[in-house]
């Protein structure tokens, strides 16, 4: 029962996490058809933002439970300054590219990203443990689990909800749903397309730097931790569909309850049941669980 | 007249002999040194590996050369330069895979012309560049990487392994354990999903077992390399109701692996190994927990002897970097100090003259010599594999500093098999050769 109980758990708690990541990834796909490489190094710069301004944080000696602002407050400050800067200074100029010349340009986005994190923090790896720890534990079926793990699922549901009240309910989402729909017939309707892609991106890149500025307090921020980070983003939205927020959903939490299983029952698998579960999908729904229907083109 | 000419002449011809050397001397001055060796050195200088290993190590390299040349190490090796030649050194980074470290190699060898190389960190990339070596036919001296795989599946000319393998750690690692808990009933594991942490987990489980039959294992987490995030092992390693865990965790996997078990008491309810524990040390500090087993993959940082050769690398490295050398950096040093000597004694033993390289590669096959982490026996794989001695502490934070406690030492001879005999049948007879 506890194993049952605790493969549940540990499944939520990493499907919150894959999800925060991977929503903005297929945002991005989703509204701009452009499949993000840079993906993984935004959530880098936003995990190296949260380890620098949480260490100022703890090294001033300001109130440690007003820390959990800085979190948040990292994501929005990289997703302001990163997102235009990309979207404007380069996106901008490739749009209308085949689809590969836009996972190339991200490519070089990303390797570039990965070179700017190394001139600015160094090689040296980073740490924002104090957090973490700080909300203290509960334990489920004899297991401890930090409150921090708790909040983070917290945060993916709030994330999730956010998302899709703000798609579905309010009229900027659903200027960005016809986007999504039919970008030139968007455009000759008035909707002012370069405006939903940069806002998009920037959304996408805080998505990125919420995820690493959430995981920076649990893990030692190290170079290369984004490009880890991709491959798995990826295999949730292949999952649950491209561009599909329910599909990123569902594919977090595939994966996250699928690699848990895992770990606790077949720890030899770990790596390959996520992958095998990627390729079960594919062999029967070839475009993702969530995928729109295709109108057929000649 | 005449005679003063004929007194003036000798001496105008010796006064001009005189400048004309010493002109040949200034115009020309590497016409009468030794020309330098030239040395490429590999090691991470990106990725996640780059922090706890890379750079240190790169910083071990830099330091020493920069001692060679000078003369400033201390005995035995006070003499300026490397066989009386001053040392060059081609870094390159070891990221970007065994490809990347192949194409690499080949550069050094064929492009730079280095006389030899030393490097590699990442077993799998010492596995690749291990045969090139011999195609190549370089002498190469690996500094770090554990696999014991290199010397026991194949036999090698030009290849050379100055750090003990990682039998040494698995080994001492399961004495220390057994020693500190003889009551122990079930252990468990953690390792990364590649030939370092399968090779790692395999010889402390056969360590384990062939100590304590009766021990049972309670779950082996192999998780992939950089994976980061280690909630569910933890979950896994806490429910399997194990006393010891091991792991031989580095980098940012050991910190994580540190950050997210702490605060939910897998190092309370149980004791973890951390084989490859002590960078951990010097980044964490006090985070790393009391009754954390530490180990250094040797002789090396806190459990460094109190030598003179020792006392001065320490003191350069703080100087110089302003933070205490961990492991990697000995490690690198080490293999430095084991090249200065198998040349000057190749040296020696060819009448002064710069040796070739077979010369060179005579004279360090079974070579003994000093390194800051004290002696070094080339005794396995036919002369050309390190063994030494290792040691094992318990982390415990006194005043705000990080210590170790019980400390305990293992000559080398008690932790790898002899020579010839293959790391898994000799844990299996009982750490005794077949």
């Amino acid at each position: 029962m506890t194993g049952l109980v605790s493969v549940l758990i540990d499944g939520v708690i990493y499907s919150s996490y894959l999800f925060i990541i991977a929503v903005g990834l297929t945002l991005i796909y989703g509204v701009m058809k452009i499949l993000n490489m840079a993906h993984g190094s935004l959530y880098a710069l936003g995990a190296y933002v949260t380890a620098t301004l949480v260490g100022y944080w703890f090294a001033g000696g300001f109130n440690p439970y007003f820390s959990f602002l800085l979190l948040p407050l990292a994501a929005v400050a990289v997703g302001l300054v990163a997102g235009p800067v990309i979207e404007r200074g380069l996106l901008r100029f490739m749009y209308g590219k085949d689809e590969i010349v836009l996972v190339l340009v991200t490519y070089a986005v990303l390797l570039i990203l990965e070179d700017v994190i190394k001139l600015v923090w160094g090689v040296e790896s980073y740490s924002a443990f104090q957090p973490y720890g700080l909300l203290g534990n509960f334990d489920v079926a004899g297991l401890p689990y930090t409150v921090y793990d708790a909040m983070l699922v917290v945060v993916a549901i709030l994330v999730g909800v956010a998302l899709t009240y703000v798609l579905t309910q309010t009229r900027q989402g659903k200027l960005l749903l016809a986007v999504i729909h039919d970008r030139e017939v968007s455009a000759a309707m008035g909707i002012n397309v370069g405006r939903v892609y940069l806002v998009t991106f920037t959304a996408g890149t805080m998505l990125a730097a919420l995820g690493g500025a959430l995981i920076a307090p649990k893990v030692s921020v190290v170079p290369a931790m984004g490009v880890e980070v991709i491959v798995l983003a990826f295999a949730v939205v292949v999952i649950g569909g491209l561009g599909s927020l329910p599909g990123a959903a569902l594919g977090a939490c595939i994966v996250g309850l699928v690699r848990s299983a895992a770990v606790h029952f077949l720890p030899e698998v770990e790596l390959f049941s996520i992958y095998f579960v990627m390729a079960l999908v594919l062999i029967f729904r070839p475009k993702g669980l969530f995928s729109a229907p295709e109108a057929r083109k000649i | 007249m005449n005679t003063s000419r004929a007194r003036t002449a000798p001496r105008l011809s010796i006064a001009a002999c005189a400048l004309a050397m010493a002109l040949a001397a200034i115009v020309t001055p590497t016409a009468a040194q030794e020309k330098p060796i030239k040395i490429g050195v590999v090691t991470f200088l990106s990725g996640a590996a780059a922090g706890p290993f890379g750079v240190p190590a790169r910083d071990g390299a830099e330091l020493l050369v920069e001692a060679i040349n000078a003369g400033q190490v201390p005995a035995p090796y006070a003499k300026k330069g490397i066989g009386g030649a001053p040392v060059e050194m081609v870094l390159v980074d070891e990221a970007g895979g065994t490809t990347k470290q192949v194409n690499e190699y080949r550069n050094l060898v064929q492009r730079d012309n280095v006389d030899l190389v030393i490097g590699y960190i990442s077993s799998g990339d010492c596995l690749a560049v291990a045969p090139l070596a011999e195609e190549l036919k370089k002498l190469t001296v690996l500094f770090d990487c554990g696999t014991p795989r290199i010397f026991e599946d194949a036999s090698y000319k030009y290849l050379f392994r100055t750090g003990a393998t990682a039998t040494m750690d698995n080994v001492a690692a399961a004495l220390y354990m057994i020693e500190a808990k003889p009551n122990l009933k079930k252990f468990a594991g953690i390792n990364q999903n590649y030939a370092w942490g399968q090779d790692s987990w395999t010889d402390f489980e056969a360590s384990m077992k062939a100590l304590k039959p009766a021990v049972e294992v309670g779950t082996s987490q192999m998780p992939k390399l950089l994976a980061g995030q280690y909630g569910a092992e933890v979950s896994a390693l806490l429910t399997s109701g194990a006393d010891v865990v091991h792991t031989s965790f580095w980098g940012g996997d050991a910190e994580a692996l540190i950050l997210q078990g702490a605060p939910r008491g897998l190092f309370e309810k149980t004791t973890v190994v951390m084989t490859a524990g002590e960078p951990t040390l010097v980044r964490l500090g006090t985070q790393v927990p009391d009754g954390t087993v530490i180990g250094a993959r040797g002789p090396f940082g806190v459990f460094a002897p109190d030598s003179e050769l020792n006392r001065w690398f320490r003191k350069a490295y703080e100087a110089k970097y302003k933070v205490a050398p961990s492991y990697p950096a000995y490690k690198m040093a080490q293999a430095l100090l084991g090249v200065k000597a198998a040349y000057d004694k190749a040296q020696a033993a060819n009448g002064g003259k710069r040796p070739n390289q077979d010369q060179v590669i005579a004279a360090f096959e079974n070579l003994s010599f000093e390194g800051p982490g004290g002696k070094v026996d080339m005794a396995l794989g036919k002369g050309h594999q390190a063994v030494q001695g290792t040691a094992y502490g318990t982390a415990k934070a006194v005043g705000g500093k990080i210590t170790m406690t019980n400390v305990k030492e293992y000559p080398a001879a008690r932790l790898n098999p002899p020579d010839g005999v293959k790391t898994e049948d000799w844990i299996k007879a009982g750490f005794k050769a077949k």
